[in-house]
């Protein structure tokens, strides 16, 4: 089976993102397969996730762009939008999502969200609540799984 | 015709002229159009009765029709192209006053929150633009179709008809599908979904569309029978529903409640109904078996299921040794085991009385329910004894000068029949949750006479049919179903009558 050409946009969102990388975000399509993208977000400064590397896989499905990419946190995360599996809680991976929205703004979007957890609107419900109850024992625990899990030694890295 | 051969379906609708009264000329897409024709709009007029509602069966193509004229008529009285009167509709769910209301107080807020922009110079078309450059797919070539919506957010036909299919295809959307642009929460209106996608799609689009609409009000409801297409009007709100019971009837025949789209259970209101059956599900299986299969020990009250012939039984818990038959100490039956002769001692008599305190609500439930799914079970058998007894009937025409016609009469007791016990079937369910004053007398009444007559009723139709004896067969199956057929309406009447007047006290709180 011969896969189809790559379409124009994805060719384009691809160049765009290696010669004007997002800082804290770098995104590499994989060799064999270009849907599939390698991306590593650094954890947000003054957020508990400060110091870790996150590491992300990022799939463009065969409808891209009129569905959304699909993405999942690989490394450990103690968030409140995102689960176990490493599933993301984001209007814009769901419903909100427009065809005129791009890898870019996904990740940008995926960064903004360590800096601003939301836990009124949760994927992890246990963690949202440790969230609302004590948010800072919550924010502890969750730059402790960072050092644990995200730590910049690539041993640490991955699951 | 004699008045014999007047069929019983006729009685229940309308003349045809009364029919013909109410249709709307348009609403009428069928070649031949004669009087005979009910396929479109059946409306049930002059209503003397309680338990019987308004109702008007529509058609697609009278769905599509009530839709355009609700846009044209909006469109109109708002000075705006029908495109987005329509999208303003759906945005309101048809409720065209409080649209227009909304609208006269504020017509800005009302577009926006709708997700229109009005721009009356504006038609959507696909327009070739030199140097554009579509935001979504990237291409570039001079001669893309593009086209924008009023926000005036442009992408190429491709990228409208990819990102459409995929909305209306997919994701079953059809009223709220916003500009691709993100963040832009004006609607693709109809127009421009017409010209974007393919025959297909468009038509799924619309078909998506009218659901919307029959979904979206108040007073339309989809026939809930299989692969019907027709929906009904109705216009008792939910509000109404402790009190009447609204039973329609489409023209693919099938008769069900317009207030939860169950079939027809008269006399019961919904939430009896709803109440009903959850219990029956949750109760029916397990209560029967108990019922038919165990006791409760008289010491420790734990289940014991009897297994095997003897009546001799040990509790497996407590040790307690008792008799099957009687209840009473097995330890009191002497000699006499395996044969119980003490049905009438005081211990076992104590014995049984315990036991049935505490079964007696689920001995409640049972009587009511057995009654309930008895009906059930003989409206099946009545169907299949008529099958069998028409198969009869073709038989004899053959050997005998009995016409098709001649035959029919039976074919119509059964449906009588079996309506009549549909209607038992709910008087029990209705029963079960009735409690008892002064009028509960009258109700048990009247649910006894049509149980008699709807027993009479079936087995005549169980007498082994002769040629000879056919004519006097033939009368007083008909004398019988046209009083079965009064009995049900008094019954009826009676109880809508009674909810009308707040005449009957539930058990359980109908309100909740
Ligand atoms: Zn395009
Ligand atoms: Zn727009
Ligand atoms: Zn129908
Ligand atoms: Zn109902
Ligand atoms: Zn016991
Ligand atoms: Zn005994």
């Amino acid at each position: 089976m011969a896969t189809p050409p790559l379409p124009k946009r994805i060719i384009k969102e691809t160049e765009r993102l290696i010669a004007d990388a997002v800082p804290g975000i770098n995104a590499k399509p994989h060799e064999e397969n270009l849907r599939y993208f390698d991306v590593d977000i650094t954890g947000p400064e003054q957020s508990p996730f400060e110091g870790g590397v996150f590491k992300l896989e990022l799939f463009l499905p065969e409808e891209y762009p009129m569905s959304p990419p699909k993405v999942r946190f690989l490394t450990k995360i103690y968030h409140p939008n995102i689960d176990k599996l490493g599933r993301i809680c984001l209007d814009i991976l769901k419903d909100k999502w427009s065809p005129a929205l791009q890898i870019r703004t996904v990740l940008l979007s995926i960064q903004a969200l360590l800096s601003a957890p939301n836990p009124d609107d949760p994927l992890a419900n246990d963690v949202a609540q440790h969230w609302k109850d004590n948010e800072q024992e919550a924010i502890a625990k969750a730059r402790e799984w960072t050092q644990t899990y995200a730590e910049r030694k690539m041993s640490k890295i991955g699951i | 015709m004699s008045d014999e051969d007047l069929t019983f379906e006729d009685s229940y609708r309308d003349s045809d002229e009364d029919v013909e009264d109410v249709e709307d000329e348009d609403d009428y897409v069928d070649d031949d159009d004669t009087d005979l024709n009910f396929t479109d709009v059946v409306a049930e007029k002059d209503r003397k009765k309680n338990y019987e509602v308004d109702f008007i069966v529509h058609s697609i193509e009278g769905i599509v029709k009530n839709q355009d004229d609700e846009v044209t008529h909006v469109s109109n009285i708002l000075g705006i192209q029908k495109q987005h009167a329509a999208t303003l509709l759906r945005h309101f769910r048809w409720n065209k006053e409080r649209l227009i209301e909304r609208y006269m107080e504020d017509s800005t807020e009302v577009l926006n929150k709708a997700g229109v922009i009005t721009d009356n110079a504006r038609t959507p078309k696909f327009i070739k633009i030199p140097g554009f450059i579509c935001d979504i797919c990237c291409d570039d070539d001079e001669d893309l179709d593009t086209l924008a919506l009023s926000c005036g957010h442009r992408f190429c036909k491709n990228c409208y008809e990819h990102y459409l299919t995929q909305k209306i295809k997919e994701e079953g959307e059809s009223r709220r599908i916003l500009c691709m642009a993100s963040k832009c929460n004006v609607i693709v209106d109809e127009k421009t979904v017409e010209l974007a996608v393919n025959k297909d799609i468009h038509e799924r689009y619309r078909t998506l569309l009218n659901r919307t609409y029959v979904d979206d009000n108040e007073y339309l409801r989809w026939c809930p029978a299989p692969s019907c297409e027709y929906a009904i009007e109705c216009h008792v709100p939910q509000t109404s529903l402790t009190s009447i019971v609204p039973t329609v009837e489409c023209v693919c025949t099938h008769r069900f409640c317009f207030g939860c789209g169950f079939p027809d259970h008269q006399p019961s209101i919904c939430v009896l109904v709803k109440k009903w059956i959850k219990k029956c599900e949750d109760d029916s299986e397990t209560a029967n078996w108990i019922s038919a299969h165990t006791k409760e020990c008289g010491k420790c009250h734990s289940t014991i299921e009897k297994n095997g012939g003897c009546n001799h039984m040990t509790c497996r818990k407590c040790k307690y040794e008792f008799c099957w038959v009687c209840m009473g100490p097995w330890s009191e039956h002497g000699t006499s085991w395996y044969n119980c002769n003490r049905y009438d001692e005081k211990t076992s008599i104590d014995a049984r009385d315990q036991q049935a305190k505490s079964r007696a609500s689920l001995e409640r439930y049972l009587h009511y329910y057995n009654r309930f799914a008895n009906h059930e079970q003989s409206a099946k058998l009545d169907r299949e004894l008529y099958n069998k007894t028409e198969k009869k009937m073709e038989e004899m025409q053959q050997t005998s000068d009995l016409s098709w016609i001649e035959v029919q009469f039976l074919k119509k007791a059964v449906d009588i029949l079996v309506q009549c016990r549909m209607t038992l079937k709910w008087t029990y369910a209705f029963a079960f949750y009735l409690a008892r004053n002064n009028q509960t007398d009258i109700f048990e009444d009247n649910q006894r006479d049509l149980e008699m007559a709807v027993e009479q009723l079936s087995e005549l139709l169980e007498k082994p049919i002769e040629a000879e004896k056919i004519a006097e067969l033939k009368q007083q199956v008909l004398d019988k179903t046209v009083y079965v057929g009064s009995r049900r309406e008094v019954l009826l009447e009676d109880t809508a009558k009674g909810l009308l007047e707040s005449r009957w006290e539930f058990q359980v709180d109908i309100k909740s």
